[in-house]
This record gives C-alpha cells, structure tokens and sequence, in this order.
C-alpha cells in the first residue's frame, strides 16, 4: 500500500512530523517499507508559460523561448525538450534555484544565446521518473505560483508493507483509524452525500453466486466526456501512491479504491445486454480480459455476467469487450462485496495479482460498496459530466457478515501480556479505532467495524491493545514455572561430537542443497530412487537426494577445480526414499582424495587409500564402544563403488552403508582420479554407544608371542582372526597384525602375515608353556582353516 | 720426599692440561692405581722407623687426597664440556612444523546453529525434529493457516507428486511436539527448510530454528524476556532491540525483533532477525492442548542470517559452495 502523506494528512490530524509518523506506523504493524520525499529543493521553481519559441541559430535541437513567469518582461530560456512549444504551461527554474539533483541554476549563455533560468522535466524536479520532456502543467496553472504550491508539495511518498490480516489499511480511511489511535486524534470521516440522481437510466441485477456474493451495487451514469482531463491533483495523488493516471473514468475507480479500499469497476452500458448477473463460471467458459490474456476460468470462480455473456472475473479483472474506451459515452458502475474464500487463490490460478483481488481476498469492508458508489459518482460528474441514474441495490442480508461483539476479560489481557494496561486506556483504544465499547464487569464487549475481518475473537483484542499500547511499553520477564530436567541418553553420541571428531581427523564439513540433477543420479545408477519434486526450480534442483555422495563428491570436484589437491570433505543429513509417507535417514558421508597425510617434511607421501578412510570409520566405530558389532562384506555392493575396493558395511547383520574407491568408471566420468575415496553410512547405528559396565582389571600379566604365516592371497584378515580366536576361546585378549608382505620370498599366490597374540588368564599367571601350547593350537588351525605355512 | 712433592707438583700441572677423560683416567691410574707414584710411596712406608713413618704417612696420604681432589675437578670439567658438546649436536629447529598438525572444521552453519541450540538448552529447551517431506496438515492447516489463504502466498512452496510439500519453516515441529503430550513444554527444533525462491540473498534450502514454550503462566513479556537474554547470550554484546507488531496465523500477538546494527561505515539501521508471538489458541486446540488453561509463545529464526552476522559473511551462497578456501576460515 502506497500513498501521499499529504493526502493521509487531511483525513486525520497528525500532530507529529514525518519521520516519527513512518516510526509509529511501524511500530504499529503496519511496517514502513519505503518513504521517499518529494518536491523537496523546488524553491525558485514556479509555473511558467511559454509565449515564444524560436530556432536556435547555432544548434538545431535548441529552441531559443520566451517565458512568462509572471515578473512582467518575458525571459528569454533556451530550452532543447522536444515537447517545448509556445502555449503551454511548464516549471521553470529562476535563476538562483538549486534543484533536487544537485543542478544549481544560473544565468548563462548556451552555444552563445543568453538564457535566464530552465525549463524542467518531472525527473528533474525529483516528483517523477518521466525525463521524456518538459513536466505540461493544466492550461490553467497560475502563471508566477510557485510550482511546489500548486502542485501541494512537499510530500512524501508512503509505502507500507502491510501483513495479510490488515486488508482494512489497504485504504486511506482504514489506515486513519490506526493513526488516529496511535496519536489520539479523531479521523475527519464526514457525511458522503448521495449524488444528484437526475437520469433514470436501470439495469437489473441478479445474485445468482449464493454466499460468494451477497452484494452489488450498481448504477448507470449517462453521457459522459470519457476523454475528460483528469484534474492534477487527482492524477498527483494516484501518481503518488504509484498508479499511472490513465483515463477519468479509470482514476475515478482507483482513486476511489485508495481512499476507501473498495474496488469498483465500470462497464461500457451499451455493451450490456440485459442484467447484471453474477453467478459462478460455466464449465469451459472463457472471458477475454482487460490486459488482453483468455481467462478459461473454473466452476469455482464468481463471474459478473450479463444475460448473454460473461464480463468481469469478480473481485480479479474486468473483461475487455465492455471495457471504457474513449468513444464510451454511458458507463456501468459496479461496486460489491465478494467474500474473501470466492476470490483467495483464484488471481493466482490465472496467473495474475491485481490491486482488486489483493484487496478481495483478504476482505473488503461489506458496508462500503454504496460509500464508494457515491464518492465515484460525484467525482466522475466533476471531471467528465454526465447524467446519474439510481443507485442499484441487489443484496442477501442472510449472508452479509453480521457484526458480533466479542468479549475481552481483563484478566485474560493481563496474563497474555504480562503488564496491566489501565481500562481507561483499553477503552481509549477500541474506541479510537472505530470499534464499540460496552464494558462488562470482567472486562469489556468490543464490536469492531464490518471492515476489520481480523477480529473474531478474544486474542485478536488483545493484540489491538498490545499493538496500540506498544510493545515497547510492555516489560521484559524471565520465564517462570518449574521443568523437569530432560534426561539426555549416555548411550548416544551427540551429532555435534561426531562432526568435531570428524573435524579433528581432519575432514572438513560441508552442506549441500538436498536436491540434487536427475541427471547426476543416473550418472550414479541412482536413477529412480530419492524423491522428485513436482515443482522444481529447475532441472539441477530435482529430486531430493536418495544419498549424501553425488553432492558431495561434486563439492569435491568443485575444490579440485580450485587448486584444492587434497580434499576432506563431510557432509550429515538426510536421504530421501520414496514411501508412505517418504522415508528420511539421517546418513553421514565423507569424500576424499589427495595425498593420505597433508604435506609435511620428514615423512614419505602416498595417496590416500581405502584403509585410510576404513581408519576414520574404526575411530568412530572405537568410540561407540562395540566394533564387534560391525562387520565388512564384500557383496552386494553398489554400482557407483569399486568392486575389488569396496566394503558393504553391517551392524549386527543390518546394512548401514558402503566404504571404497569411486568405481574408476565413474571417477573417469567424473574426471577424477583413483585416489577419491567415499563412505557413507546411516547416523543412528553410528551413534549407538555402549554405556560402559566396568569389569575388574585383571590381576596377572599378559603374555605376548608372535608368529608369521603364509596364507593364500584370497584369506581375509577378518577369517583369520575368526579362526584364531575361536581356537583360543578367553585366553586371548587381543590380536594385532603388525606386518603384512607378499611379493620376493613369498611364494605367488599367497602373502606373510605377522601378528602379535596377546594372552592373558584372568586366574593365573600363564607361563612359557601355556603360551607355547597356544601358539602351537593356532597355528594348527590357521594350517588346517586357512592352508597357513608357519614362515620360519 | 721431594721426589714425590716435584712428582706432585708436575702431575698437578699434567691433570690441568689432561683435555680427555681418557687421558684424565691415564693420570689418574699413573699416580693414584696400584703401580701409580702414590701407592708406591705408601709402600715404602713400611720400610720406615716408627717416628718417622707417622710424619711421612700423613705427607703421603696430603698428596694423595690433593691428587684426588685435582683429578675430580678436572673430571668434572671435562664432563661438563662433554655434555655441552653432546647437547650441541643435538639441537634442533624448533620451529619446524609439527607432525600431522592439520584438522578440518565445521560448517558455519553448524557452528551458529548448535551455538543457538545450546543456548536454549541451558535454558530447558529440549532438542525436537520432524520431517522435511511434510503434509499440509501439519506445515499449513494446523498452523492456522486455510487453504488458499494469502498468508500462504509468503511461503512459496515446493510440492511433490502426492502432495506432500518441504517444510517451509520449521514451525509443524511444534505441532509435532504438542501432540499427545501436554504441558510444561519447553522445545527447540532446527532444521531443514525449503522455500522455492532462489537468488542473491535467497537459498531454496536454508536453517531454521523454532522454539516453543507452553506452560501456565507464559507471556508476552516473558517472550521479550527471552529472546532478549537469547541475542546478548548470542552476540556476547548487548544491542538495543525492538519488537515491532507483525502478523503469523500461528501466533498472536505476533512480532518481528529487530535489532540495531552497525555497518562498517559507521551507520547503523534495523535488521529483523526473529519472527514470534503467543501461540494461537486454535495451534494449541488444534494440538489438544487447553488454550484457557495453558499459554504460550514460539519464535522462529534464520540461522544463516545469525551466521552472516555473527561472522562477517556477507554471500549467502558461500554457505552452500564448500569452497575449502571459506570452509577453512571457521576450523
């Protein structure tokens, strides 16, 4: 909502300056967005009149003039507008002005002609943005009257970021009953008197849209000059609240609009054939519209009809055969109340949002439609003449709001506010606003106006008296009231520990959009898992991810691009699944490439490989406190990983993610290396921790003995360790590999490995035979389970 | 006995020069070791009349114990200058780089919110989440919000298929929360959110963390009170701060805060950076919750903004770049 501050100011009294009106407009909820003055620095700018142009000798553009600006003798200005011609009415700027853009006016000699002054455009005065040619004053502009006199200026224009539940502030008078309230002043409302009927031109109307339409007014104004001028001020103030002056039967409607916050609409009457009729669209209707676009509107919608044709889209847009043109002599005004649910959403199906359906659609004070029938009737005879028929009246009372009191208990506004406010102020304020006060013995009943929609029931009462007695004015507190202490489970690593110990392994943490290209997972076999959106912004932003790798390796790639060789990258948040509903998986995932360790002296450099990463994995898996719990297989691996480098990674048998090299099909795609590694896996299994249950340490010393074998290359570690320690049973507290060889000395085929066993027994000291008979127990089994040779 | 004496004297001058320990240990075994001058003198003892060999026993054992004391200093000199030798070629630079001395970061947007979490925590707020695919039931309908409402107009929304919709604030967490559960509620749920609005200072996917608290005496100034604490606990500073009416179906009375911040050219304006009010008796019926009985208030706020604030970040789109150059600042 956009207006003149002058024109606010003659509705209502303000006694307070511009800047602490805009601060107690905000501060009111009714948010000052904008405020830019205007006609500010016009001292020495008057009306002036052209009464002689000629040719410049020396530049073709150039019209040497003479101007009358009311001093007696006519002063001679050279002028290169196109538009300078003798006989119209222009602001000149006397020597001695300093213009809004800095322009200080002197006497000068242009191409060597003296001139005394300039002529001015709206954008040079600073009123407008037109820079197309000199600002054209009314021909009976006051030649010698300073030009911010005449034009009302200053001024300001306001505009207010208004939320959905003021549709009230949407017009000027609304929005002077919250000044009024804010200042404690009253607004200056005044009698509209009926406009002199003195034609008895009719037209039927007919309510045939049930609730969605309970009333329409209308009324036929015969002969009139549609191509009247619309008098300066009028066209100043719809300029002002950022509307084009268009046509005087055009202005005339907004100009009503802004002043009470009533659209109205006028038909050419003689494109009518029959009533009015509103009713609701016919299924497969179309209706040309004023901005020449083909509305097929639904059954849903209200339409203004007559008896052969559909003519408006009610409370949106009229339609452009009955439009007003120039040629229009007699027109049709329609002013009505649709309810807000008929209107909300239906511009927006069209695709369209206009100054009417934003007003209908959040509500339109029911009572105004005769107001502003008459208010535009004796605006329209001013300027374009013109012979008024009755008002038309066509009305369901049965379904008009009623307006209904609603109650507001003292101690209700004092709990929900927190502060005492004085009745004599809660009463002040309702009163000032326009609403009704009966007080009650617990409180007060309030009837507000039918133009306030947004007060329905208690909490809206207590929000006027919050807004109009100031937020500011209501104390801070500190919460009271006893809680009891959540209890946070220990056998749970919190999110931000696992980040900052990913962080201190030296990983970085990114955050990727979660939607991700179609295209992208299908580079991934990924296609067809995650969620598409209906509506996505576009085809990169898709499908919400069915998993954390495709962005992040493309984080990945983003940094390699950018110098970056060594890249740690993690990312925690969820997968997307469809399902019903959608299933979401907190995951984390981890990319990285580059060397294993950053650069340093002193220590060899090799890239980073799987057990790299299956390091980090171990490290969280250490601190959960129950590694035994998870295992590696190598099927069932996904596509995207390398099938020799991957792991397919369990938790008591459960699949919880995947760990490995990019399958260098992919990596190729992708124009990266082998050395990218990923690993990806559910958070909760992850964050599982064991509440630790201490067991007594043991009271005798362990014993170590090493041994090496040979076994073929395809014996994992992980049977290796099965083997050894289910031989072993208890003895055995841990089993370190500490060195694993294949090549020169090895036989083809098959590799060394060397591990240490540490025993221990929790009754005794073991001694070298104990140990020795363990040793020679294994190494039996590993020969028997594993084909091992026991390296000499 | 002169004979020792001059024999003294020179060794007393030999174990000065002595700049080995192995020739210091040479002298040493020449005078004081069982063929050495002094042992030999010692023996000679017994060859001697009785008056004379008290006198010249304690000569002998004067030299022996001058000796002695000689080869200990000397001893311990050389040690010393030893020691130094060593230590010198043991010395390092210091000042070479640690081994395996990098780590990596959180993101930004992590620091800020868990800065943000925590501090509610310490306040009694339990952490609650919900889902990003979200029904119109519970980002919308229960909110207070009608179907087609123009309030709905300020979320633009992404939709899916069946239509389900992404969260377009993290306000459904309270209805989630209040469900089947009844006062004294005290929840904070960051989160996700998703609006489809794209350009300089608009990301389709952002933070944002609601905080909600029901009980039997919550006000409004109760609200003030904490999301004032909240902003001083936050920027570690106090800011003058407003609270400027606003409209959310699910709040009322509603307000945005502002506070006033300094630019770097020494200017200062209002910047919105919380969005709350009561919680609408319709959200807590809605929630089965008794409305006459109970009050509440929400707040909701953007941590991206918290974050650009808090660190200087002025391109929101950095946030979702992971650029390690950006990353890097806030290991």
């Amino acid at each position: 909502m956009k207006f003149s501050e002058n024109w606010l100011r003659e509705l209502v009294e303000i006694k307070a300056n511009r800047a602490t009106l805009a601060h107690a407009l905000t501060m009111a909820g009714l948010e000052v967005e904008e405020l830019t003055p205007l006609g500010e620095g016009l001292d020495g700018v008057v009306v002036a009149e052209i009464v002689g142009a000629e040719k410049h000798p020396e530049a073709d553009r150039l019209q040497v003039c003479k101007v009358d600006a009311g001093q007696g003798a006519p002063l001679q200005i050279v002028c290169g507008a196109p538009n300078a011609r003798v006989g119209i009415k222009v602001p000149l700027a006397t020597v001695g002005a300093n213009l809004p853009g800095g322009i200080a006016i002197k006497a000068a000699k242009l191409r060597g002609v003296e001139s005394f002054g300039m002529l001015c455009s709206a954008k040079e005065l600073g009123i407008d943005a037109d820079a197309s040619g000199l600002l054209e004053l009314p021909l009976d502009a006051p030649v010698g009257q300073p030009l911010a006199t005449y034009l009302g200026l200053p001024d300001a224009s306001i505009e207010l970021k208004l939320t959905p539940n003021r549709p009230d502030c949407l017009g000027l008078y609304g929005l002077a009953h919250d000044v009024a309230a804010l200042f404690g002043s009253r607004v200056k409302t005044g009698e509209q008197a009926p406009a002199p009927v003195t034609s008895q031109a009719r037209r039927g109307i007919r309510l045939e849209a049930g609730k969605d339409a309970p009333r329409y007014l209308g009324r036929v104004v015969e002969g009139i000059d549609a191509t009247a001028r619309t008098p300066l001020w009028l066209a100043e103030r719809l300029r002002r609240a950022g509307l084009r002056p268009i046509s005087a039967v055009v202005d005339v409607t907004n100009y009503v609009m802004l002043e009470l916050g009533q659209p109205m609409h006028a038909f050419d009457n003689d494109r009518l054939e029959g009533d009015v009729v509103v009713r609701h669209a016919r299924a497969g209707e179309t209706l040309k519209l004023l901005d020449g676009s083909e509305a097929k509107p639904d059954t849903g919608f209200v339409l203004v009809a007559d008896d052969s044709k559909a003519l408006a889209v009610a409370g949106v847009m009229g339609g452009f055969d009955s439009r007003v043109t120039d040629a229009t002599c007699n027109i049709f005004f329609e002013a009505a109340h649709f309810v807000p649910a008929a209107i909300m959403g239906r511009a927006r199906k069209l695709g369209l949002h206009t100054d009417a359906s934003h007003r209908f659609e959040r509500g339109v004070d029911p009572e105004l439609p005769r107001r502003a029938l008459e208010r535009a009737t004796e605006l329209l005879l001013a300027i374009a003449g013109g012979q008024a028929g009755p008002v038309l009246v066509a009305e369901n009372l049965a379904d008009l709001p009623k307006p209904a009191p609603v109650a507001l208990r003292r101690a209700r506004l004092r709990r929900v506010l927190g502060v005492e406010v004085a009745d004599a102020e809660v009463a002040r304020i309702f009163t000032a606003l326009g609403m009704k006060v009966e007080p009650q013995v617990d409180g007060w009943q309030i009837t507000a106006p039918s133009s306030r929609f947004d007060i329905e029931r208690e909490e809206d009462l207590v929000e006027e008296v919050a807004r109009i007695f100031g937020y500011d004015n209501i104390p801070t507190a500190t919460p009271a009231g006893a809680l009891a202490l959540a209890a946070e489970p220990e056998a749970r690593i919190g999110e931000l520990a696992l980040r900052e110990q990913l962080a201190a392994r030296g990983h970085f943490e990114a955050v990727n959009l979660s939607f991700v290209a179609n295209e992208l997972l299908v580079q991934w076999g990924l296609a067809g898992q995650g969620v598409p959106l209906a509506n996505p912004l576009s085809a990169d932003l898709a499908v919400m991810r069915p998993s954390l790798l495709p962005g992040l390796v493309e984080a990945l790639r983003h940094n390699r691009a950018r110098q970056q060789e060594r890249v740690r990258l993690f990312e925690v948040a969820r997968v997307f699944a469809e399902g019903n509903p959608p299933i979401e998986t907190p995951s984390l995932a981890i990319a990285a490439c580059g060397t294993a360790r950053a650069e340093q002296w002193g220590e060899p450099s090799r890239a980073l490989d799987f057990f790299d990463l299956k390091g980090d994995l171990d490290a969280l898996l250490a601190w959960g406190g129950e590694p035994e719990r998870w295992s590696v297989h190598t099927d069932d691996l996904p596509g995207w990983l390398h099938p020799g480098r991957g792991a397919r990674l369990s938790r008591d048998g459960e699949t919880a993610g995947w760990l490995g090299a990019l399958h260098p099909q992919l990596a190729k795609a992708l124009d990266l290396g082998p050395d990218v590694h990923v690993l990806e896996l559910a958070l909760e299994p992850l964050l599982a921790r064991r509440l630790p249950k201490a067991q007594p340490v043991a009271r005798f010393p362990s014993v170590r003995r090493d041994i090496a074998v040979e076994v073929p290359e395809e014996v994992t570690w992980s049977r290796i360790g099965e083997v050894v320690r289910s031989t072993l049973g208890g003895v055995l507290k841990e089993l370190r590999l500490f060195d694993r060889y294949s090549g020169k000395g090895v036989e083809a085929g098959r590799k060394s490995l060397a591990m240490g066993l540490i025993l221990q027994d929790a009754s005794r000291t073991l001694v070298d035979d104990d140990a020795d008979r363990c040793v020679r127990q294994a190494i039996a089994a590993l020969e028997r389970e594993c084909k091992a040779k026991l390296r000499g | 006995m002169d004979d020792l004496d001059s024999r003294a004297v020179a060794a007393l001058a030999d174990i000065d020069k002595a700049d080995t320990l192995d020739a210091l240990e040479a002298l040493r075994v020449g005078l004081l070791g069982k063929s050495g001058i002094v042992t030999a003198a010692l023996k000679t003892l017994g060859s001697l009349p009785p008056e004379e060999k008290k006198a010249r026993g304690a000569e002998v054992n004067r030299v022996k114990e001058r000796l002695a004391d000689a080869l200990a200093a000397r001893k311990a000199v050389l040690e010393q200058a030893e020691l130094d030798r060593r230590l010198a070629s043991e010395t390092i630079d210091i000042s070479l780089p640690g081994r395996d001395g990098e780590r990596g970061g959180i993101h930004p947007i992590t620091r800020a919110l868990e800065r943000i979490a925590a501090i509610f925590a310490r306040l009694g707020y339990q952490r609650a989440d919900g889902p990003e695919i979200e029904d119109d039931w519970h980002n919308f309908e229960a909110l207070n919000f009608p179907p087609h409402h123009p309030a709905r107009a300020m979320h633009d929304t992404f939709y899916f298929g069946d239509g389900r919709l992404l969260r377009t604030h993290t306000s459904p967490v309270q209805i989630r929360s209040m469900k089947g559960r009844q006062p004294p509620i005290r929840i904070i749920a960051p989160g996700k959110v998703y609006r489809s609005d794209s350009d300089q200072t608009h990301s389709p996917m952002f933070h944002q963390i609601e905080g909600l608290l029901v009980d039997e005496t919550s006000s409004f100034a109760d609200l003030k009170g904490t999301l004032a604490e909240f902003i001083r606990a936050f920027f570690e500073r106090d800011f003058e701060m407003r609270f400027r009416p606003s409209y959310f179906p699910f709040t009322e009375p509603s307000a945005e805060v502002d506070i006033r911040w300094e630019t770097a050219d020494g200017q200062s304006r209002w910047l919105e950076v919380l969005g709350c009010g009561m919680v609408h008796p319709n959200v807590l019926a809605n929630c089965g919750i008794d409305p006459e009985r109970y009050t509440g208030f929400a707040f909701g706020l953007g941590v991206e903004r918290f974050a650009m604030l808090r660190y200087g970040v002025t391109d929101l789109r950095a946030f979702f770049e992971n650029d390690l150059r950006f990353l890097k600042q806030f290991a």
